[in-house]
């Protein structure tokens, strides 16, 4: 398969008062054509970071370094207005809150007109013509183009942000929670949405999310992120049935749903990534945890064709 | 000594919408949101009763009803057998200190300026007038048990200083610290990481085993619910749709809204794919919410009964027309913004052409789609220069006994279905 995407030893490092935050800290991962990967974690564990570093969006002064391909280009090696090209054409991005995505004093109309006039030379006319498909293929009626964001339910909201991220038929289209701030069923909806989309454009979906449920049920890939770091990274069957890592098999056993049978918890606290615990970080929460992994940091190591994860005892929990 | 610690009866919170500029002065104009409309539960001593629902079904509403922090438009609360629903603030004071609430947020739920010991035995000063030594004693005591340590330290730290597990730990000895009755928990753990979660949950199940307080579990999450509710009620839009033990519920769901939501649930194990079955569209307005049953127009087993009304078609024509085929075959009744519903009407200005011919089109949309929703449709009629759709009022709808359990729905309770309609020319 081909890949669309390549990350190699991504590093973003922002400065705060208190000192270097190491949001990402050396990850790397390929996005192959027409799949979907997930990158799943807890608050502050550098996921939404990853993404934003993906499209080059990152606040100034932040300090980046690895490599990152898209389609074989190095995005690092581009002047800005290439760069600006790329995004929000061939890569697209959803984010979580619409609401604060979407322009105010915008109506619907006038978003996709900019962001389709943005990216090609077309009349306004042609423009206002895909909108209306792409809408509709999203379910909102051509009636409602002459509306306001605050004239939607959230739904709709994040329905448009979709159809406005995929009228330019990107390649890869980012996800950054998309349905966290939407009810139960709005999301299950809106995830239906997604992978029918990515069927029928063969576009690649990288979802970062910290529901496991939702990894479940759309990602084929998953990659377990922890303190900027990748702790796992396998498909989607391999890491739910058999997780190597000690923090995957931890969160996976305290998610709560319709069948559990015990509540169960991670000990401890996710790090401060101001100063990460050494080795390997999740030595301080795990219940596994020898001498050597509060020296060496672990490899990462391909325990099965495609199932890689970092943790010195990764054999024991084959 | 009753039974129940909370009994609510028919109670009501309505949130007057402020119009704006002159529209406020024009009569007719007294639109609310129905944040609750009519709901009836009780408590039991020492139950965890759960309040299910999604974003802006009243459950959040109710909760603080109940205690009183929102003023009831109508209904009645009784609190251990005392009627509290007008009680007057000062008469109120000495019951509060039997009835905490626990905030979804903890972040926002401390003072920022206070230390977490000052917080904590906030309550003891305002309640039981202790001196500030014995207050301190309590809440060290009661901050080991919620697992905030080393209580001494912790004591003299600020909000800002602390994770969100630990605040909300905080907050929960702040509620605790008066040992009281009930509990309003709300949304307890939405805010807090997976992994931390469960240690929460566990601190609450603890607590009530130690104080025996009964709780009402407020939550969107029903996986949660489940685990941890003896019963639960499914609220939407102001109404509680089912109510009853919560493995009954869970095990045999009856009401189409709560199957829907159980469906819904994203299940964390990838070999279970599939399509689901999901209603339509979103949660409507609460300030017109729909007719009959409110649930019907996103219902995959709705009833032509179930109180299908004027905005339905007009919906049903928006919904049909995004074909632009068939958009364009029906021009001449389009475009939806032409169409007009109040109740059980929608109708459509004929304009300049003829209302006979424009009535034809809609009664062969009408014969063609066969659906509840058409199926509801009493005639359709020229009034003067008006194509009018006009439905049949619903049926009456009740909560009914199914089951060990209360469910308002018709598809329950032997209610006798009408007959498909003809359409009337």
């Amino acid at each position: 398969m081909e890949e669309v995407l390549e990350a190699e030893g991504l590093r973003v490092h922002y400065t705060t008062r208190r000192g270097f935050v190491k949001a990402v800290d050396g990850v790397s991962f390929r996005v192959y054509e027409g799949e979907t990967l997930g990158i799943v974690g807890e608050t502050g564990c550098g996921k939404s970071t990853l993404g934003k570093a993906i499209l080059s969006i990152l606040p100034p002064r932040t300090k980046v370094e690895g490599a990152l391909r898209f389609q074989g280009q190095d995005m690092g090696s581009l002047r800005p207005d290439k760069l600006r090209e790329i995004r929000g054409k061939d890569i697209a991005l959803i984010f979580q809150d619409p609401m604060t995505r979407l322009d105010p004093l915008f109506t619907v109309e006038d978003h996709f007109v900019e962001t389709i006039r943005a990216h090609e030379h077309v009349s306004k006319a042609e423009a206002i013509v895909r909108a209306v498909k792409a809408l509709a293929s999203m379910g909102i009626p051509e009636s409602r183009m002459k509306h306001y964001p605050h004239e939607f339910s959230g739904g709709m909201r994040q329905r448009i942000m979709i159809a406005m991220s995929v009228v330019m038929n990107p390649k890869l289209l980012i996800a950054d929670e998309p349905t966290t701030s939407l009810d139960v069923i709005v999301e299950a909806q809106i995830l239906e949405i997604l992978a029918d989309l990515r069927r029928a454009y063969k576009m690649s979906l990288l979802l970062i999310t910290h529901n496991l449920g939702i990894v479940a049920e759309v990602c084929d890939r998953v990659a377990v992120m922890y303190a900027g770091k990748f702790v796992e990274l396998g498909g989607v069957r391999d890491v739910f049935r058999q997780p190597i890592h000690p923090y995957t098999q931890g969160l996976l056993h305290s998610v709560i749903h319709l069948e559990s049978k015990e509540l169960y918890s991670i000990a401890g606290h996710p790090p401060d990534l101001v100063d990460p615990p050494p080795a390997c970080r999740f030595h301080p929460r795990c219940p596994h945890a020898k001498e050597i992994c509060h020296i060496e940091e672990p490899a990462w190591v391909e325990f099965r064709p495609g199932h890689f994860a970092a943790c010195h005892f990764g054999k024991d929990f084959l | 000594m009753t039974d129940s610690i909370l009994a609510v009866e028919g109670l009501v919170k309505l949130f007057p919408v402020k119009l704006p500029g002159i529209q406020r002065f024009l009569p007719g104009r007294g639109v609310a949101v129905h944040a609750v409309d009519g709901i009836s539960f009780s408590l039991r001593r020492g139950e965890i009763f759960g309040l299910v629902g999604e974003s802006g079904c009243g459950k959040t509403t109710t909760g603080r009803t109940v205690l009183r922090l929102l003023e009831p438009t109508a209904g009645t609360i009784l609190f251990d057998g005392v009627d509290i629903t007008h009680m007057k603030e000062s008469e109120l004071r000495p019951l509060r200190r039997r009835m905490q609430i626990i905030f979804q947020d903890p972040h926002a739920s401390l003072n920022p300026g206070m230390t977490i010991g000052q917080s904590i035995i906030d309550p003891l000063l305002i309640h039981e007038g202790v001196t500030e030594e014995e207050a301190k004693a309590a809440a060290l005591e009661i901050m080991t048990e919620v697992g905030l340590s080393p209580a001494e330290q912790l004591y003299l730290k600020y909000p800002a200083d602390l994770s969100g597990g630990q605040k909300q730990r905080a907050v929960i000895a702040r509620a605790m610290i008066l040992k009281p009755q009930l509990v309003v928990a709300d949304e307890p753990v939405a805010m807090l990481d997976m992994s931390i979660r469960s240690r929460v949950l566990e601190l609450l199940l603890e607590l009530k085993r130690r104080y025996g307080p009964t709780y009402l579990f407020i939550t969107h999450d029903l996986a949660t619910a489940k685990f941890i509710c003896d019963r639960i009620a499914i609220m939407y839009l102001g109404r509680i749709v089912e109510m009853g033990p919560a493995k009954d519920i869970y095990a045999d769901p009856k009401h189409p809204y709560t199957k829907a939501l159980l469906e819904a649930v994203p299940y964390p194990d990838p070999t279970r794919r599939g399509r689901k079955v999901l209603p339509s569209g979103e949660v409507p307005d609460a300030v017109y919410p729909p007719a009959g049953c409110r649930f019907h127009p996103r219902c995959p087993v709705s009833l032509p009964t179930c109180g299908w009304e004027g905005r339905d078609f007009v919906d049903f024509l928006e919904l049909r027309w995004l074909s632009p085929e068939i958009a364009a075959a029906e021009a001449a009744i389009g475009p939806v913004e032409g169409w007009k519903s109040k109740g059980l009407i929608a109708s459509r200005d004929a304009q300049d052409a003829d209302p006979g011919r424009l009535a034809d089109t809609v009664r062969t949309i009408v014969a063609q789609v066969k659906s509840p929703m058409t199926e509801a449709i009493d005639a359709v009629e020229v009034d003067e220069e008006t194509v009018v759709v006009r439905f049949r009022p619903p049926a009456a709808l009740e909560p009914k006994e199914v089951e060990g359990r209360i469910v308002e729905c018709l598809l329950y309770g032997g209610q006798d279905l009408e007959p498909a309609p003809t359409i009337r020319t």
